[in-house]
């Protein structure tokens, strides 16, 4: 026992020795609503934090927690960090919001970017997000050009304005080419269930849709939709792999060029809050090669991907409501703020949204 | 040749007081070569899960925020599971209390004076029990099994939380995203010392309902009867003690207690009531309940336990990047290593060979380990 102790005592001190050592790295620190291991959301904010570790080298040293909850453990787990020595924390969930704006005011040293949400309640928080739409809205137009059915097939996870945002850009780009387009949507109501997916996917093309989206983050519908032999798109990483013969195109969330950025404001100490939405043009959005389709399908993806680049906006008039009323005008571009409180169907959905 | 168990003529009184500790050895040793397989010095990683989370004051808090819930639960289920009913359910009163005990501050949040806070408690315990009241009415009344609509109804809670703050319960002025206002001041459980760190009060209420359940299971002839019922449905019976009254009163209580762990939480540690404040404490509280060898003072000690296996994971993955993975294999090991110790001390192992012409005589062996 008192052997036990003895190496108990002894590695503590050569951690506080080691923590001395390590002073000068500036610690960056990341926390994950999944498994780093799920292939979507928490796979890429990883492959982020990856290229922070390659581009900026010895000067930061990166830590992360996977599947941390969003109940009363987020703010422990944010706590923990930031008394670990973490200068910049990158908080990836909504619900990580509050928490994070929490305890960001008892540690105003350290500088926190919350994902996805609007608070920002002290000056050491700052928020960001990516339009994933403008990537939905090339999928539609691919969807409309490959699609027999003329209706696709979208598994969503929650009923909040960013997944209601995705679903109208598809429908959007859908109709530009086809007006008839129709998209069956199923609500998984859950990020990561790879069983749950599977099923939603087997039951959207039982009904007949020969095209599968998704706002879920596991490979499963891509893997259901190659066994049955139908076009889908992979979700938030390129996951080709897993189905080489189905994946049209993928939406890729890239952070790596938002982290590398904000982390190295941090060690050169000229960090500043702010609010970033970034879209293809910033490359926080990236399409995943479009494959198995024709070459026109593929050139009309390419100039609508480029078209988008070059500043226009999937949510511009005229646009009706799913309910025939009028939304935008001729020409007119939705404005921010009500995309993302976004919290109704455009026309062409055949779904009643859940409220 | 097969393994068989056959139970022990007597049993050791000391082991069964060495086997939770004994357990927790094993776990030692076997996350020691965990480690060693993954790479990391086992002392290190050890050090960080048991020891590291203990240095530190706010550390502490955190503890007692991660442990209240699971021994406000483990400490009803004991009742339940003492008097043989099987209630999985916990989770569901959990949830249940949690929305009953928040109707004041999202329904009426202009009502705000001293008053609401133990109203809002009343009604979780409320609430809680009487959603634990339908699994028990369905026993008694149908005789169906309450391991299956116990189970059943955490689906039922889970949905309609989910239901609830994404439809009518959702803050108006939160861009539609799924969560209902922030509590106002009066609805908060307060901290137990605001300087220090982030435990309330659900903490205290952890604490003294293990000494009252304690109390009356080992001191009252309630406790007795609870014991009876349990043991022997038919001494009770001849005792003149109603199973049916006893379904209900376990019922009651734990969904009672379940009940306040969940408006305890939402009102203390989080301050809103989101689809996500529970992690499944209802479920991990059954692991906790038997850590604890079903003794409310016992549960106490195991709901810090593994409200520290928790805290560990994370200090391990922020300190020596090991995947969460190893949270839950830890924690499995450690209910898997108690029921084995346990197992063990009313049972020894015996090796069988084949003998083909005899008769087996295992059936009533393997009928009174199922028992057991």
């Amino acid at each position: 026992m008192k052997k036990l102790l003895f190496a108990l005592a002894a590695t503590g001190a050569m951690l506080v020795a080691g923590a001395a050592s390590a002073q000068d790295k500036t610690k960056a620190c990341w926390i994950y609503i999944g498994p780093t291991g799920d292939f979507g959301w928490s796979y890429q904010h990883d492959q982020g934090r990856k290229q922070v570790e390659a581009e900026l080298g010895d000067k930061v040293e990166t830590v992360f927690l996977e599947s941390v909850p969003e109940s009363a453990d987020a703010e422990r787990a944010l706590e923990n960090l930031s008394r670990s020595g973490c200068k910049i924390i990158f908080t990836t969930s909504f619900g990580y919001m509050d928490p994070t704006n929490k305890v960001a005011g008892r540690f105003p040293d350290v500088k926190f970017e919350h994902a996805t949400g609007y608070k920002r309640d002290h000056p050491n928080v700052s928020t960001y997000n990516s339009k994933f739409h403008e990537g939905r809205y090339v999928q539609g137009v691919i969807a409309a050009k490959m699609s027999k059915a003329g209706v696709a097939g979208y598994i969503a996870s929650f009923p909040i304005p960013e997944v209601v945002m995705g679903i109208n850009a598809f429908v959007l780009g859908a109709q530009s080419v086809n007006p008839d387009f129709k998209v069956k949507v199923v609500w998984a109501n859950t990020w990561f269930d790879p069983g749950k997916e599977a099923d939603a996917a087997k039951a959207l093309i039982d009904q007949g849709v020969d095209i599968i989206t998704q706002h879920t983050d596991s490979t499963a519908a891509i893997q259901v939709a190659a066994e049955r032999g139908i076009k889908a798109f992979g979700q938030a990483s390129d996951m080709i792999a897993f189905a080489k013969d189905t994946q049209l195109t993928s939406i890729i969330d890239n952070w790596g060029p938002y982290y590398v950025k904000r982390v190295k404001a941090v060690v050169d100490g000229n960090w500043e809050q702010s609010d970033v939405w970034g879209g293809m043009a910033e490359g926080h959005v990236v399409m995943a090669p479009y494959t198995n389709m024709p070459d026109d399908v593929k050139a009309l993806a390419e100039a609508t991907e480029a078209k988008i680049k070059g500043g226009f906006e999937p949510f511009t008039g005229p646009i009706k409501k799913q309910d025939g009323s009028d939304w935008l005008k001729d020409g007119e571009v939705a404005e921010d703020g009500v995309l993302l409180g976004l919290n109704f169907y455009v026309a062409g959905v055949d779904d009643k949204l859940p409220q | 040749m097969r393994i068989e168990l056959v139970r022990r003529p007597q049993t050791s009184a000391l082991f069964s007081i060495l086997s939770p500790f004994l357990a927790l050895v094993l776990t030692l040793i076997a996350g020691a070569i965990l480690f060693a397989i993954l790479g990391k010095n086992p002392l290190t990683a050890l050090y960080y899960y048991f020891i590291d989370p203990l240095r530190e004051v706010w550390s502490l808090h955190e503890l007692a925020v991660k442990a209240a819930p699971l021994i406000l639960i483990a400490v009803g289920l004991s009742v339940c599971y003492l008097s043989n009913n099987w209630n999985i359910g916990a989770e569901g009163q959990f949830i249940i209390g949690a929305i009953t005990g928040s109707i004041l501050p999202v329904m009426f949040p202009t009502f705000q004076n001293f008053l609401v806070l133990p109203l809002m408690m009343l009604m979780g315990i409320a609430g809680g029990a009487a959603y634990g009241a339908i699994p028990a009415w369905l026993k008694v009344r149908f005789n169906t099994n309450e391991i299956l609509t116990s189970l059943m109804l955490v689906y039922v809670a889970q949905l309609f939380l989910d239901w609830l703050i994404r439809g009518p319960w959702r803050n108006p002025k939160g861009f539609n995203f799924p969560e209902t206002v922030t509590f106002h001041d009066w609805a908060v459980l307060p901290a137990i010392s605001y300087e220090s760190g982030r435990a309330h009060w659900g903490f205290i209420f952890a604490l003294v309902a293990a000494v009252v359940v304690w109390f009356m299971l080992s001191r009252t002839l309630k406790g007795f009867e609870v014991k009876v019922l349990g043991q022997s449905p038919r001494a009770g019976r001849f005792a003149g003690f109603s199973r049916g009254r006893m379904v209900f009163f376990a019922f009651l209580v734990s969904g009672g207690l379940a009940g306040l762990a969940g408006i305890a939480e939402v009102s203390g540690a989080i301050g809103q009531l989101r689809p996500s404040f529970t992690t499944g404490y209802g479920f991990t509280a059954i692991i906790v309940a038997f850590l604890g060898r079903l003794n409310p003072l016992g549960i106490v000690a195991s709901g810090l336990i593994l409200a520290l296996t928790y805290l560990g994971g994370e200090a391990a993955q922020i300190s020596l990047g090991v995947s969460d993975k190893v949270v839950r294999a830890f924690q499995g090991m450690i209910l898997f290593f108690v029921l084995a110790c346990d197992t063990l001390i009313h049972y020894r192992v015996r090796l069988v060979r084949p003998a083909p012409k005899e008769p087996a005589p295992a059936a009533a062996a393997e009928a009174s380990h199922g028992n057991a």
